[in-house]
């Protein structure tokens, strides 16, 4: 939308007023440059999380111990693609079509979540990233619910709603583990040794660091710290953890009575950026799957639109 | 902000340079139950309406959400702009005559 000058300026006023009045921005209201900008980013990046999430667990879908259990695994990464579904209609909103974000997924240029380039090396942990990884999207993702554009809030809304069926189905799994056999319960303790670091960097890095933050702060899309929420989450899983009979890998967690909260030893910042910068264990095999299925689908696509335009049913 | 702008369409605002491949947006409405109306759901992309269909199908009622599905073309919406929104709506603030608290009833009337 071209506007001229002082025009410009009584639209960042409605904007501003809007923001501060707690209200939602529509897709069809004027929002500076910026704002726009940094939510394509943000939701965009959050879509491909989604998409890229299914492969490390879609990775354990024909060794399910059960048929329970393997219903229940399909229903979840279903949910996941759903999940990216709801996530690029919002982005579109915006301006950009899901194609060009595929595309800078696949080319690199948008990053997904840091966590999903970590391995699945054991049936349980799928239960870790029901646990953990999901359980640190939803501290993440609950207060999205109110961020100040309207179509992610209400795609968050939904994602919600179904990532808590996720985050206890893989504690239920990491339970019954934890209470089988010698080996089982090892198994569980292993998968959370490896996952519970790698989901406490899920909240990105500290607030001293984060470049976004203050700027998403003040529009109303972020509600939270980065370390406020990491902060919760951990709060959140110690006594779900000491409720599992499974420990956490961290010598430094102890109960901090002035703060009421629990204290918690130091993260990895730098395993954190060698992951973000491509050089994680599956950094390579996660994106490049996506690319395969991408390109040798293209066929699949153009027989489609064919199809579509010989029938006459797409839109005019 | 006063002068009207033409309503645009939906689609102008949220597709970018279409490829050949691109395929369609679509709007998605959702009865959850009878005696409801439709509701917005979301939107999808897909070739053409049954995949539409099928697709909304699987996306928005995978919880027993819905009883009836519309999927509409999103190019086919036009949206009223929020530019426009005070000279747009603005008869509605000067008729209060179109509401029944307008109207003077005397003390001791009743069920009217």
């Amino acid at each position: 939308m071209t506007t001229i000058a002082p025009e410009e300026t009584a639209y960042e006023a409605v904007f501003d007023a809007t923001v501060a009045a707690d209200e939602r921005i529509e897709p069809r209201d004027w929002m500076p440059d910026a704002y726009r900008s940094t939510l394509v980013r943000q939701i965009a990046q959050h879509a491909h999380s989604e998409i890229i999430g299914m492969q490390p667990e879609a990775n354990w879908i024909t060794r399910a111990p059960s048929l329970r259990r393997k219903a229940i695994l399909m229903a979840k990464v279903q949910d996941e693609a759903g999940h990216g579904l709801y996530l690029y209609s919002a982005a579109e909103t915006l301006g950009t079509g899901r194609d060009e974000l595929l595309d800078r997924l696949h080319s690199g240029r948008q990053k997904y979540s840091s966590i999903f380039n970590y391995p699945t090396l054991t049936w349980a942990d799928v239960g870790a990233i029901g646990w953990l990884v999901d359980g640190a999207a939803i501290t993440n993702q609950v207060p999205l619910c109110r961020c100040s554009y309207g179509p992610y809030a209400r795609a968050m809304v939904r994602i919600c709603k179904e990532e808590s069926f996720h985050q206890r189905q893989g504690y239920e799994l990491l339970l019954t583990l934890s209470r089988g056999t010698e080996a089982q319960h090892a198994m569980a303790q292993d998968a959370v040794n490896r996952w519970w670091w790698p989901s406490l960097m899920m909240f990105g890095p500290p607030d001293d660091e984060s470049a976004h933050s203050a700027q998403s702060m003040a529009w109303k899309i972020k509600r939270h710290s980065n370390d406020d929420l990491r902060q919760r989450f951990v709060d959140i899983c110690v006594p779900q953890a000491e409720a599992l009979g499974l420990t956490l890998p961290d010598p430094d967690l102890t109960w901090n009575d002035e703060r009421g909260h629990w204290d918690f030893g130091p993260i990895d910042w730098t395993e954190f950026r060698e992951v973000l910068k491509g050089n994680g264990p599956c950094n390579e095999e996660r994106i490049g799957r996506r690319r395969q299925a991408h390109e040798e689908g293209a066929w699949v696509r153009e027989a489609a639109a064919a199809h579509a335009a010989k029938h006459g049913k797409a839109t005019r | 902000m006063t002068t009207p702008r033409p309503a645009e369409t939906l689609a102008s605002a949220t597709e970018a340079t279409p490829q050949p491949t691109d395929w369609p947006l679509w709007e998605v409405f959702v009865r959850s139950r009878r005696g409801l109306s439709h509701t917005h759901a979301g939107s999808l992309h897909a070739p053409d309406a049954e995949m539409a269909l099928r697709n909304a199908r699987d996306l928005y009622t995978r919880r027993s959400e819905g009883v009836s599905i519309w999927v509409v073309p999103s190019a086919q919406v036009t949206a009223s702009s929020p530019d426009e929104k005070d000279a747009f709506f603005e008869p509605a603030g000067d008729k209060p005559y179109r509401h029944p608290t307008f109207y003077e009833i005397p003390d001791g009337v009743h069920h009217l």
